[in-house]
């Protein structure tokens, strides 16, 4: 055996060098995408804001010295060094409660896609692999999810509530959110089962439940990165959305889209309320977007130059 | 007479689709002693690679089926058994290696996580166990420096080393039956040589039998002690790898032989078997070979020839293998 030893060793030194991981490659050309990278430093911050963001307030963003000392001298500020974002009709300093509002949207975006994530990914997963009678059940389910337009959805869950709240939108979204997912994890999963490495899997000895979570599922992380990304944006604006018509968080909770709901009263007379937290979501969503595009294009094998 | 690990019996693997019954395998039987090597050969479409997959109960169902037969394995039907039973044998008692060694691996573990599954699912040790033993079956299968290639995933390997990495898997739970599906198919020929001379060397230590399916006779001539010839789902010829090609009684048998290039050979022509393997909607309904064999009769087009003893452990099926002189 010694002799087929060296005779390999010359063989395998070759490719070696050039060879690196697909997440080290993929990291790579991720890094020469600018507008992915735009969109990387935009996410950063936001969620540095959001992590800082008792450091970086100036003021507690649910003070309202109008409603405590009565000092009705502070309510409506326009932006001045101290209110950068100024104040809204109850004094509340508009800077913090848009510095809050970043917790309030990631927080929104996060549990959404992991709820998300944890129906469709069984789901898209069992259908997938199974096929027959469980995927047409399962797919007949996403259909009927995905025939309704998204925030009419969400409207429609969110009335079903007493209460509308924050803690509501995570479950009404998180509900509308799963098809989408579950759908291209079906897709990817059938295409995998089919590799010869979960054949051999198989012939291993592995049961199904293995096959599925330890073997096919690690494979297709791939797009469920770039739909989870994309996916917190679209919570967010949908969150933003269904704050705004009075579906979604109640004040005093420090929501951008409750905000623009506040504001829009005040549109002619005091416009900056609404531009900030506008502006807020505006970043959030176009750095998301950005880098899951981006992604995108770097996960995709088909996209590869 | 040795023991015998593997006895197929009229197996009978169909496949239902809209446009009809493949009969992919219809009434094979064979076996394998301990420490023995069978070789399957047959052209693509023989049926040799649903037989493997067969006995590894990987036949897709739906469509495919095991309609008839038996698979006694150490005497035992493991097609009565549950999944759930067939688990505990597939992989540690049986285990198989793959034609395709560029995608047998599963691209996002290491290799040594891989093998390690294996060895975590049968044998019961734990993670770091299993790697240290992982390590030392790399080292079997020739691999240099084991301890840093336990840690690279399979794209950092050649097609050779990730066969070899394919076989330490196989052999981790130390099998008493491999099933090697056209291990060396897919390599070059002197990667070829290396994997089979491997094979060989490990049957050896570990005295495994080994069902070594292929199309090549090449291969067979190199590693089999048994041969059988598989033609439209059906065995046509069976004997010991020197019978074989010193005395093949079946005309396809002769025919694939005398299709293999020789040094000696001043003909310079190739002597190819005239067309392709009939189609499985429309096997004839005699002998399967009929309409390309150059032998044939009208009781060939007509009446199916049986399974036949021609010498002690030699069978064939041909209604003419009497009259036929194929020796060469």
């Amino acid at each position: 055996m010694s002799s087929v030893n060296t005779e390999i060793e010359e063989n395998i030194n070759l490719p070696e060098a050039k060879v690196e991981s697909p997440w080290k490659d993929a990291w790579r050309r991720l890094k020469k995408n600018k507008m992915a990278m735009i969109g990387l430093v935009i996410m950063v911050a936001v969620v540095i804001v959001a992590v800082f963001a008792p450091f970086i307030a100036p003021h507690d963003p649910f003070y309202s010295p109008v409603m405590e000392d009565g000092r009705t001298e502070l309510s409506l500020i326009g932006p001045t060094w101290n209110y950068p974002f100024g104040t809204d009709r109850l004094g509340r300093d508009l800077f913090s409660r848009v510095v809050y509002g970043t917790r309030i949207s990631l927080m929104v975006g996060i549990i959404t896609q992991m709820i998300a994530l944890s129906i469709g990914i069984p789901l898209g997963a069992l259908a997938g692999y199974y096929g027959g009678w469980v995927d047409e059940i399962i797919s007949y389910l996403i259909n009927v999810f995905l025939a309704f337009p998204f925030i009419l959805f969400a409207i429609a869950i969110m009335s079903v509530f007493q209460d509308p709240g924050i803690d509501k939108v995570f479950i009404a979204l998180g509900i509308i959110s799963w098809p989408g997912l579950a759908r291209i994890v079906r897709g990817q999963v059938m295409a995998l089962k089919e590799e010869e490495y979960i054949e051999a899997a198989k012939s291993l000895g592995a049961n199904d439940a293995r096959i599925i979570f330890l073997h096919v599922i690690p494979n297709c992380l791939a797009p469920i990165i770039v739909t989870v990304t994309l996916g917190v944006a679209g919570a967010i604006l949908a969150e933003a959305g269904l704050s705004f018509l009075g579906l979604g968080a109640q004040p005093p909770t420090p929501s951008w889209g409750l905000m623009l709901s506040t504001g829009r009263a005040y549109l002619r007379s005091n416009p900056y309320m609404m531009w900030f937290p506008g502006l807020a979501i505006m970043i959030t969503i176009l750095g998301l977007n950005l880098f899951g595009d981006g992604l995108r294009d770097v996960l995709d094998p088909k996209m590869k130059d | 007479m040795s023991e015998k690990i593997l006895e197929v019996n009229n197996l009978k693997t169909h496949f239902f689709i809209n446009k009809g019954v493949v009969k992919a395998v219809d009434g094979v039987s064979f076996s394998i002693n301990k420490g023995e090597t069978l070789g399957i050969v047959g052209e693509s479409g023989s049926g040799k690679s649903v037989t493997s997959s067969s006995v590894m109960r990987l036949i897709p169902t739906p469509p495919g089926k095991i309609v008839d037969g038996e698979i006694l394995f150490k005497g035992e039907n493991i097609l009565n058994k549950s999944m759930d039973e067939f688990r505990k044998i597939r992989g540690n008692e049986i285990a198989m290696i793959f034609q395709e060694p560029m995608t047998s691996l599963n691209p996002v573990y290491t290799i040594g996580d891989q093998i390690a599954e294996a060895i975590q699912l049968h044998q019961g040790l734990d993670k770091k166990e299993a790697l240290k033993k992982a390590v030392g079956m790399l080292e079997k299968v020739g691999i240099p420096a084991p301890e840093d290639r336990v840690h690279e995933h399979p794209h950092q390997l050649s097609g050779g080393m990730r066969q070899r990495v394919m076989i330490a898997m196989a052999l981790s739970c130390n099998p008493e039956l491999l099933i090697a599906d056209e291990p060396t198919t897919a390599l070059d020929v002197t990667i070829q040589a290396q994997i089979l001379e491997l094979m060989r060397e490990l049957r050896d230590e570990f005295n495994t039998a080994i069902m070594l399916i292929t199309h090549d006779l090449g291969v067979i001539a190199e590693v089999a002690d048994k041969v059988a010839v598989m033609y439209g789902g059906r065995v046509v010829e069976q004997t010991d790898v020197k019978t074989l090609f010193k005395n093949p009684k079946h005309p396809y048998t002769a025919g694939l032989i005398n299709s293999i290039p020789t040094l000696e050979g001043d003909s310079g022509r190739l002597e190819p078997i005239e067309g392709n393997v009939p189609d499985p909607f429309s096997f004839p309904e005699g002998c399967k070979f009929a309409n390309r064999c150059p032998f044939a009769t009208d009781e060939c087009m007509t009446k199916e020839p049986q399974l036949e003893k021609a010498e002690k452990g030699h069978d064939v099926r041909c209604h003419r293998w009497e009259n036929l002189d194929l020796k060469k």
